[in-house]
């Protein structure tokens, strides 16, 4: 499962299907503030995109797309973003993860209310993506230096 | 079986957590959000104000936990190169 | 006609339930158990709750299928008992 696979109707399936898969959980992230959806479906689409070209041209061929040794720091980037957030807000005034007392002088609460949730759902996004495909990679022994 | 047979109906609006106020006359949550929820964040997705404003530390929560998951499997699984 | 979907739907998840307990190929016993999966996030739908449906079938028939896939080629394809 780690190779790449023998079949060429297998590669060009998935090769062609990932982008639309991520470009589908881009889409999803992005719209969640309007329909359904949001940062933890948004991230499982982009890491199905991922896993998707692991399993279908190979573990080394996919480490262009997404290396596997910046994973697990990404992962954390993704909750220190949405920890920083909320310590950020407390630094403002407010409490933990009150976005309102964020230090933006120019918008109204409300709408820095709206900018601290898509902050909020970017780190959701990145910490949920990079954190299954660490969790594939480790499972699978993907070589990762 | 007989406890689930005497709850309210889905959708219905006499049903005790549609209210605005609950017997003892404080404000029901899920009515303060359907009424602030656009007021309060600009936001037309009250899923989506609820779960990443409101209650934001039980997100917090969930991505901790996905956190301490991919963690996990780093330090059991995870072979060195040889 | 809402109860008579949602019954097919029940019957549904319930069969394929039987069915990944009872298989020995434990490669359509995930197959089944993503149908699965499947059936309780359009019954989820089917409530009202879109957002947990979504959820439901992106994590339950996407990402737990690959996951138990990987750990069937690690270890065994044959169920033992």
């Amino acid at each position: 499962m780690t190779g790449q696979t023998h079949s060429p109707i297998i590669e060009v399936a998935g090769r062609g299907l990932a982008p639309i898969i991520q470009l589908i959980g881009i889409y999803v992230f992005f719209h969640g503030h309007y329909g359904p959806g949001g940062g933890f479906q948004g991230g499982v689409l982009l890491a199905a995109g991922v896993l998707l070209l692991r399993m279908t041209v190979g573990a080394e061929n996919s480490q262009a797309h997404v290396a596997a040794k910046r994973t697990l720091t990404n992962c954390a980037i993704g909750a220190v973003i949405f920890v920083g957030t909320g310590i950020v807000a407390i630094l403002g005034g407010g409490y933990f993860l009150d976005y309102a007392h964020l230090p933006v002088q120019w918008l109204e609460p409300a709408y820095m209310r709206y900018y601290g949730i898509l902050f909020v759902e970017l780190g959701i996004t990145l910490g949920v993506m990079t954190g299954l495909i660490t969790i594939y990679d480790d499972i699978l022994e993907v070589d990762y230096a | 079986m007989y406890t689930v047979a005497d709850l309210p109906a889905r959708g219905d609006l006499n049903a005790p957590a549609q209210q605005i106020t609950n017997a003892a006359g404080t404000p029901v949550a899920g009515a303060y959000y359907i009424q602030n929820a656009y007021k309060d964040a600009k936001t037309p997705n009250m899923v989506c104000v609820v779960l990443a404003d409101y209650r934001s530390t039980d997100t917090m929560g969930e991505l901790i936990v996905v956190f301490a998951g991919a963690i996990g499997c780093f330090f059991v699984l995870r072979r060195k190169r040889s | 006609m809402h109860w008579q979907i949602e019954f097919l739907l029940f019957a549904i998840l319930i069969v394929a339930a039987l069915i990944a307990l009872n298989l020995r190929n434990l490669l359509a016993a995930v197959v089944t158990l993503t149908i699965f999966s499947f059936m309780v996030a359009l019954l989820m739908i089917s409530m009202g709750a879109v957002d947990v449906g979504f959820t439901e079938a992106v994590v339950g028939a996407g990402i737990v299928g690959i996951y138990f896939v990987a750990a069937i080629f690690k270890t065994t394809r044959k169920s033992e008992d």
